[in-house]
């Protein structure tokens, strides 16, 4: 892979670089940004950037104008997630439940920089192994549904995966997962939930809780190179990017991220992670951190297939060539993140399964009619 | 320079390559393909007064009328509407191609334009003041407001509002205005100096056809209105033109049910939904004839509201 070409042709990633990148923007170039950012889902963070940045007005009108409107709908979002939290705080009172909120509501309820422009209102929240049967029928006696009635993956859902099926509200329509731990109960790695729990943060009198600056990174590291598909995740790629430079701000962050990655076992996502967005984004790193997270590194074999790979499968594809690529690449990542999360008879299982039921349903699905 | 200066041949040049990028209200919008149908004949009619982009200016929604991938085109021709990398519709047959491209258009504005306060309502003008019909599908808003912009109002929008957040005042979006089933012979026999383009039959709607906007409320697209009318318009078969006054609770009330994005916009939503209503008397009208509309909407527009 060549960065420097990578670079040269694709203006988003010359923004999320540095947005400065947009004052030598011709109007094709422009064009491409808008449809680059809009099939990430990075418009509203874009816009973010270029206002932090001063630049807001140096950006064309109809440019202005798109971005702008992104950034809106997400900072509706944002409410939206604020306002979920509020809600599960009135499910559970009295109850004595404790819970940590994750992902994007914990990038809001913090009041994180990295919560700016993100769209997403689906909520995530932790609870302790012992407790979660219960908080999930607390939460079903307040409005929320099971969205999954299939048997089959409710069953997966409970007996492998570290959260319970999805719920949504049957009013607001928001979707709640409910989780046990950061990693599916097969997974090739482990992370000790209750010293999440034991390290996580209060924000407010009323008990809402976030994981810590090193265990919130490491959660999001985990969930885009290890959980997760890495095709078409850019955006997690810019929270990571956008955590490490938040939290590389406050003081004693950078000497107790690496210790607390191989304290969970977590030091090879931390790898991945500092790798990739330092290579794709820039980020900024200090040396050192980057010299003790080199413990996670992986044999030079499968570091070689992920250099390949990662950036192919990330970066939103450019031309048909690229296209085909980034979908080779997303298909050996898909492969490899069940592979990590599951043991081999169980996962042929799973994967065949899916794979006749794909066949059955392709043609069923519905999209946004016509108005 | 207009999409008309365009001759057919160097317009389908620019259609089949770089795309014919137009200035469409305050949106610049490219448009890509489009070989289906009588899509490119119809879009160079219907589209000939609006303003051509240069070179140097963006479009916001780069668009494509294209044929899907799928088998199915060998043995019955479909087109597909791609804003960017997605396809917010299923393929429809080929010969549809130009309703799917306006149907198109309205999703890209309902989904993504947060700049302005949007409802959907059609808007004319009168004198610098606004009216407004705002109403859901199927309430005969397009057709009422293609009979009045043949009676001295200006056409801003057959379908959006689209308010300025700052002062409230409503931008204009002429583009064609889309009539459905009996509308189409009824404005055709009320209007006869109007120009509409093919009927399509068998869309998901009935038959569609789409009048050509005035020539006049295309190069006025840059001139904004401030709102003074809010009419909720129902259409019922026989009924005798009531126009009566509206509380402003309900206004408010039906006003943002109407709206696309006020509660994406929040407090702002809340602010330009009340300043509309202290702008706008605000009406209810029943009504089944066309010419009793004109003569009571001329009413207000004359400044004698027979209600007042």
């Amino acid at each position: 892979m060549n960065l420097i070409r990578i670079v040269a042709r694709n203006p988003l990633i010359q923004i999320l670089r540095s947005p400065a990148a947009a004052l030598r923007l011709n109007a094709r170039q422009w064009e491409d940004l808008l449809w680059l950012a809009r099939g990430t889902r990075l418009s509203g963070r874009v816009w973010y950037l270029l206002e932090q940045a001063g630049l807001a007005d140096r950006v064309p009108g109809p440019v202005r104008r798109r971005l702008s409107s992104a950034f809106l709908a997400a900072e509706y979002h944002r409410r939206q997630l604020l306002w979920e939290v509020d809600r599960i705080h009135r499910a559970f009172h009295g109850s004595g439940h404790s819970f940590v909120v994750l992902k994007g509501g914990a990038y809001a309820a913090a009041g994180l920089r990295t919560a700016m422009g993100r769209p997403t209102a689906d909520v995530d929240i932790m609870v302790p192994s012992e407790a979660i049967a219960e908080a999930e029928r607390t939460l079903l006696g307040h409005g929320w549904e099971p969205v999954v009635a299939d048997a089959y993956d409710q069953e997966y859902y409970r007996r492998w995966m570290h959260e319970l099926p999805p719920l949504r509200h049957r009013v607001r329509e928001t979707e709640l997962d409910l989780h046990r731990g950061i990693l599916p109960l097969t997974s090739r790695l482990r992370a000790d939930a209750e010293s999440l729990h034991r390290m996580s943060i209060v924000l407010d009198d009323r008990g809402t809780r976030v994981l810590s600056p090193p265990d919130m990174l490491l959660h999001c590291a985990v969930h885009l190179f290890h959980d997760g598909e890495i095709r078409g995740a850019l955006r997690d790629l810019v929270d990571l990017d956008a955590l490490f430079r938040e939290f590389g701000e406050r003081p004693g962050f950078w000497t107790a991220l690496v210790p607390r990655g191989i304290e969970l076992g977590l030091q090879r996502p931390l790898f991945y992670a500092l790798r990739y967005t330092a290579y794709l984004l820039g980020t900024p790193v200090p040396q050192d951190t980057l010299d003790a997270a080199d413990i996670g590194r992986p044999s030079a074999g499968i570091l070689a297939f992920m250099d390949w790979a990662v950036p192919k499968a990330l970066l939103p594809p450019l031309s048909p060539g690229e296209m085909l690529l980034s979908s080779g690449a997303g298909f050996c990542l898909y492969i490899r993140s069940h592979w990590l999360r599951m043991p081999l008879v169980s996962l042929s299982k799973h994967l065949a399964r899916k794979f006749v039921r794909r066949l059955w349903s392709s043609e069923t699905g519905i999209r946004d009619a016509t108005r | 320079m207009i999409l008309g200066d365009l001759t057919f041949e160097e317009f389908w040049l620019r259609l089949s390559g770089p795309g014919v990028g137009l200035r469409i209200g305050p949106f610049n919008v490219r448009v890509q393909d489009g070989q289906q149908g009588l899509f490119a004949p119809t879009f160079h009619f219907l589209y000939s007064d609006f303003p051509l982009l240069s070179d140097d200016e963006p479009a916001e929604f780069r668009i494509r009328m294209r044929d899907p991938t799928g088998v199915r085109r060998w043995w019955r021709r479909q087109v597909q509407f791609r804003l960017d990398d997605t396809d917010p519709f299923y393929p429809f047959p080929a010969s549809l191609a130009y309703p799917l491209f306006e149907w198109g258009i309205n999703w890209c504005i309902y989904e993504h334009v947060h700049e302005f306060f949007v409802i959907h309502s059609a808007v004319i003008e009168k004198g610098g003041r606004a009216l407004l019909l705002s109403a859901p599908p199927g309430s005969g808003k397009s057709t009422l407001c293609a009979a009045l912009i043949h009676r001295g109002w200006r056409l801003l929008s057959d379908e959006f509002a689209l308010i300025d957040k700052a002062d409230g005042r409503i931008f204009p979006l002429p583009r064609p205005v889309g009539l459905k089933e009996k509308s189409i012979s009824l404005i055709q026999s009320f209007a006869p100096e109007s120009r509409m383009g093919p009927t399509f039959a068998d869309t998901n709607k009935g038959a569609v056809a789409h009048m050509r906007a005035p020539g006049d409320a295309v190069a006025r697209a840059g001139e904004s209105a401030l709102p003074a009318w809010l009419v909720f318009p129902t259409y019922g078969a026989g009924a005798a033109t009531a126009l009566s006054p509206v509380t402003k609770a309900l206004a408010f009330i039906a006003a943002s049910d109407n709206s696309f994005n006020y509660k994406i916009l929040g407090e702002t939503g809340f602010e330009c939904v009340s300043r509309l209503i202290d702008q706008c008397e605000c009406f209810d009208l029943r009504f089944s004839d066309l010419n009793g509309v004109v003569d009571a909407l001329d009413g207000l527009g004359a400044g004698r509201s027979s209600v007042q």
